[in-house]
């Protein structure tokens, strides 16, 4: 009896030590406030940009970008590319489980991307269409064959398409799996009301735990960026993504906040209709690609930045940011010219053109149309703004019943994603209905070349043409601007707009 | 015999005179009438009034607080508050004004074919309005200004019907109580036509409720009008109108809180004048209520 | 009773029917695709082919209708397609926000309103007549949202009490719930107040100047017992039917309240579902919301005819 006793204080007393040991991890729950309310948490299905900071802490894919833009491994231990650019192998790296218990393997990777490809409404689809079928070269090594060299694809994998989640839990669950995701991140599901809270928490086999110091993150929806930031301050938020430009200078007084911001891979543009329909003809801003650089050369981008987005945006006049490597310098961004402007409009006999622009009702789409509108005004362009409300805009723009839209894309790791789709013939996103051949011939060549100078070769010669062509006038790309506690440390700027969770920890 | 109490007027004055004069001597409804009439004043006269054209845009003047040069303040694009409040009036007015004519040319005529035609035709429509007023009527004007897209117009059509079963179960009951009085009887009897009697007989006493009704929702069609825009219906800019200013001036209530406070007053104002007249017009045209 | 019941019920079936087709009717009709909407920013036509089969978009309307009536009648009121969740799950995860914010704000309706409208009639005509009426008049007159826009500015922002939006489940933390409440439950529960307040005042008056209160004060009875005991119990009933009705107006309120509070309510469901183009939440939502309006209404009717012995004759 004795010993029990002994045994009992014994184990108190190492209980007691490691109560003591771990008090300085208490608390260490990240609140993260949210833009909107992501869709479904299937990685095969879903379908929104804020889904993915879900992601972030909820599923680690094969691949990851820096700040750079750079692929790193992740889930992959390695790849390597064939000479034809047609198989990529990747090793997978060992030790990595899912939050069920099941060991990541080859076999895995291989059910994942046919998960991805045939799943019924999987959004992957198109991002894997070259993809032909995932070889096991051994159980720790797949191989993805592709029907053509593919570039882009690493990018794809760094994103939705390289999600690995558990296939047991997958089999079982269905479609319904997005309720409850079993997946390899850092964080695992613990609950979701819609609407209202998604709860995470730590994974305690998690690869890299070294990096993790959260023990439970909560992500938050709230829509209104002046009730989350005052949810912010008022300390039932850690953390905010999405701060709106106007509230930056007040915050940045306040010592106990930070504010962390880097320029997004996405882009705030104008669609300009020159083929989708027959009002591409009868408008002159549709017809006539002078009319269009009048547009383009009356309009002050600096201006538009500092009253639209009170400075925090960089000015750009390409699909790719200034600092991108993919950026085409023999195009720089023309500075305001409005005699040249008017000039063009008189040799192109519309003088005074009318041009009917469709703004979603969103604050920044309504605030650059207005701005556009009094800007181009001086060159003799009579802008109408057409609100409409955002499910109907896309309706109208696809059916090519717009003239001018105000459109923005929230961009892609790799270049291919912010220009293969709205330049080449009849592709989805193609709402100017631009169309030419050569294009066509260079996007293709920019998707197959492996060499970074090969392809920024082409995306140079693309560059030339479309943007004299000019079916999407671009005007700038936002800085991601996200605010937190000062007790925070050790967020990564990253122009993808997601939070990762590793590094981050409270002070 | 007795000497009756006389009434102070003279017998020969009209019930609409006798109403008017017991409502001039309602004090806040007379405040009331004066709000209103200001309003319109200055919605008619804007352009004379306003300091600034209030879609006139000013990129060194964003967002600058209350002054000499800008009473009100600027918005978050440089443009006056006070001018586009002066001329806000416009959209809100027209707003509270138009949705209630929809709703009153809508719902007086089917309202009187329920009430005085009854059974088939009673039971259909009666079955239709309390299907509309059990669908909250919020939820209806927001789907159905999203069914017609996002302006003033559709916003006020939108409210208009939402609006309208209100008047027919109205009009339908004032119908069902004045059908069975003994001089529409009697004018039954004489052989007058239906529509003479609806119109002669029955309308003319329709109408005391129905003008409180419709001043009172006018005040709830100015807000409803406000609610829309301030959900993205509505509207739009760069056109003025205090709900749309309202839906911009959330996101600077902290940095621009005059861009918030003048439009929600001048709501306020204009609302509770029109609730302020309408309940003067209840007391007024109804003793038993003063 | 039971001829007056079955005549009631007997309204019930064609006036659903009606609201059905009313919202169903409209949801359709909104002009973009929902499959579009729903299939995110890549538009994947694969993705949009898939939604539209699973919409039966390719169906004519009047046969859409019928499946998803054909659901209802089984109890399935189909699937949010942006959340893949049973919409009956999602009214049974918001309704209790909903009510518990109607609730509260009822309650304050009620601190507000009847007091008020109790002193109204009784000080008729003088200064604590006219307070009463411009309480009334306020909650009547100011817009919801903006008022909610200037709470949190006041209460959250600049005096840091309250939080600014959010929720949590009372079960988890009451405080914490009841702060999150009080600023929307107060906001809502403003405009209920004068409309309550305007019909207790007229209720009283009524009742004051009757016969029956007047033999009370005749007998010699003390003025605060007449008004508590006899008076105010006449008038509540008519009060009582009224709070049954104003179910719409809460609503409506709350789609805006929510709005602002971010409180993940009914309000917010409908408002974001109309916008997302996510049909079959609204037709549940609304179906939902007007079968319970429309129970309400008779419970109130059948209440009504009960207490009142002059209507069962």
């Amino acid at each position: 009896m004795t010993i029990t006793r002994l045994t009992r204080g014994f184990g108190a007393a190492l209980g007691l030590a490691a109560v003591l040991a771990s008090a300085p991890m208490q608390a260490q729950t990240l609140r993260f406030g949210l833009a909107e309310d992501p869709d479904v948490l299937d990685p095969t299905l879903a379908r929104t940009f804020v889904g993915r900071i879900v992601f972030a802490a909820l599923c680690d894919k094969l691949f990851d970008i820096d700040e750079k833009l750079a692929i790193v491994p992740q889930l992959a231990q390695s790849y390597a590319w064939s000479p034809d650019g047609k198989a990529l192998t990747i090793k997978v790296r060992p030790g990595v489980t899912f939050h069920d218990g099941e060991k990541l393997d080859a076999a895995a990777v291989k059910f994942n991307i046919e998960r991805h490809k045939t799943m019924a409404g999987s959004n992957r689809r198109g991002e894997l269409a070259l993809v032909t079928g995932v070889d096991v070269v051994d159980p720790m090594t797949a191989r993805l064959n592709l029907s053509a060299p593919f570039s882009p694809l690493l990018a794809q994998l760094a994103d939705r398409a390289g999600m690995m989640v558990s296939p047991k839990a997958a089999q079982a669950a269905g479609d319904k799996f997005g309720a409850n995701p079993v997946c390899s991140g850092p964080f695992k599901f613990v609950e979701r009301v819609a609407q209202d809270k998604i709860v995470l928490e730590r994974y305690p086999g998690y690869w890299n735990k070294s990096q993790i110091f959260l023990e439970k993150v909560i992500y938050l929806p709230i829509v209104d960026a002046t009730v989350r930031l005052a949810n912010l301050k008022s300390g039932q938020l850690d953390f905010i993504e999405r701060m709106a430009p106007s509230d930056v200078a007040a915050l940045k007084t306040d010592s106990r906040f930070k504010i962390s911001k880097i320029t997004e891979i996405g882009y705030q543009g104008i669609t300009m209709n020159v083929g989708k329909s027959e009002l591409a003809k009868t408008n002159p801003i549709g017809r006539d690609p002078r009319v269009r650089e009048a547009f383009e050369l009356a309009l002050d981008r600096d201006g538009i930045v500092q009253v639209v987005m009170e400075g925090e945006a960089t000015v750009g006049n390409q699909w790719v940011a200034p600092d991108n490597p993919y950026y085409a310098k023999n195009v720089p961004i023309p500075k305001r010219d409005v005699a040249r402007a008017k000039a063009l409009l008189a040799e192109a006999g519309v003088p005074n053109p009318t041009v009917t622009l469709m703004t979603p009702t969103t604050s920044d789409a309504q605030k650059i149309a207005q701005v556009v509108q009094a800007m181009v005004k001086d060159a003799g362009f009579d802008v109408k703004i057409q609100s409409t409300e955002f499910a109907t805009s896309l309706d109208l723009a696809d059916k090519g019943q717009y003239e001018a839209y105000v459109l923005a894309w929230s961009g892609r790791a790799d270049p291919d994603g912010n220009v293969y789709s709205f330049d080449a013939c009849k592709q989805p996103l193609n709402y100017a209905g631009y169309c030419k051949q050569e294009i066509d011939d260079l996007l293709n060549k920019s998707r197959t070349a492996g060499d970074l100078a090969e392809r920024k070769k082409a995306y140079d010669q693309i560059a030339a043409v479309v943007l004299k062509d000019r079916p999407i006038v671009y005007l700038f790309h936002r800085h991601w601007l996200w605010a937190y506690t000062a007790k925070l440390s050790g967020l990564r700027t990253i122009p993808d707009g997601l939070v990762r969770v590793q590094g981050l920890k409270f002070n | 015999m007795a000497t009756l109490a006389l009434e102070v007027l003279p017998r020969e004055a009209s019930p609409g005179r006798r109403a008017f004069v017991r409502l001039s001597r309602r004090r806040a409804a007379m405040a009331g009438l004066v709000v209103v009439v200001f309003f319109v004043a200055l919605a008619l006269l804007a352009p004379f009034v306003a300091p600034y054209d209030p879609l006139q845009t000013s990129w060194s003047a964003i967002r600058k607080a209350p002054s000499a040069a800008h009473w009100f303040g600027t918005d978050e694009i440089g443009r006056d508050v006070l001018s586009r409040v002066i001329y806000g009036a416009r959209a809100s007015l027209l707003a509270g004004l138009v949705s209630v004519c929809i709703a009153l040319s809508f719902g007086v005529p089917i309202g009187l074919l329920a009430g005085y035609a009854g059974r088939w035709s009673d039971a259909l429509i009666s079955r239709m309005t309390d299907a509309m007023l059990a669908t909250p009527f919020l939820i209806l004007a927001i789907a159905l200004a999203a069914f017609l897209g996002p302006s003033l117009t559709n916003a006020m059509i939108a409210i208009g019907i939402s609006a309208t079963p209100i008047f027919i179960r109205l009009t339908r009951a004032q119908v069902l109580s004045v059908k069975v009085e003994d001089y529409v009887e009697a004018a039954r009897a004489v052989g007058n036509s239906h529509l003479r009697i609806a119109v002669r007989h029955i309308l003319p006493n329709v109408v005391p409720p129905l003008i409180v009704q419709a001043t009172l929702a006018i005040a709830a069609a100015v807000i409803a009008e406000a609610s829309l825009s301030f959900l993205g219906l509505g509207q739009q800019p760069p056109a003025p109108s205090w709900g749309s200013m309202l839906n911009t001036a959330k996101n600077y209530v902290e940095n621009a809180p005059w861009m918030a406070v003048w439009p929600g007053v001048s709501i306020f104002l204009l609302v509770l004048s029109f609730n302020l007249l309408g309940d003067g017009l209840r007391d007024a045209l109804d003793p038993r209520h003063a | 009773m039971s001829s007056f019941l079955t005549r009631r019920l007997a309204t019930i079936v064609p006036t659903l029917l009606f609201v059905t087709m009313l919202i169903f009717g409209l949801q359709q009709l909104l002009p973009g695709d929902p499959a579009v909407v729903l299939a995110g920013e890549d538009r994947d036509p694969n993705v949009v082919a898939y939604l539209q089969q699973k919409l039966h978009l390719d169906q004519p309307l009047p046969i859409r209708y019928l499946y998803w009536l054909g659901g209802v009648l089984r109890g399935d009121l189909g699937e949010s397609l942006r959340m893949q969740k049973p919409v009956t799950a999602l009214i049974a995860e918001k309704l209790p926000v909903t009510l518990e914010l109607a609730a509260i704000a009822i309650v304050i309706a009620l601190v507000i309103g009847i007091p008020a409208g109790i002193v109204s009639a009784i000080a008729k005509g003088t200064a604590w007549d006219y307070a009463a009426n411009a309480v009334a008049l306020w909650g009547l007159s100011t817009p919801n949202f903006w008022l909610g826009i200037m709470m949190i500015l006041l209460f959250s922002v600049s005096l840091g009490w309250l939080p600014a939006s959010g929720y949590v489940s009372p079960f988890e933390d009451w405080r914490g719930n009841l702060a999150a409440m009080i600023m929307p439950a107060f906001v809502l529960g403003n405009a209920i107040a004068a409309v309550l307040m305007r019909h207790t005042r007229s209720a009283m008056l009524q009742v004051l100047s009757s016969d029956y209160v007047r033999t009370a004060r005749a007998k010699g009875l003390d003025e605060r017992v007449v008004v508590l005991k006899h008076a105010l119990r006449n008038a509540m009933t008519p009060i009582i039917t009224l709070g049954a009705l104003e179910l719409g107006t809460l609503l409506s309120g709350a789609v805006l309240t929510e709005q602002v509070f971010t409180i993940p309510g009914f309000g917010k469901l409908i408002v974001d579902a109309v916008f997302n183009r996510d049909y079959a939440v609204v037709q549940g939502v609304v179906l939902f919301t007007a079968t319970a309006y429309i129970a309400l209404n008779l419970l109130a009717d059948i209440a009504y005819f009960l207490v009142n012995p002059r209507l069962r004759g």
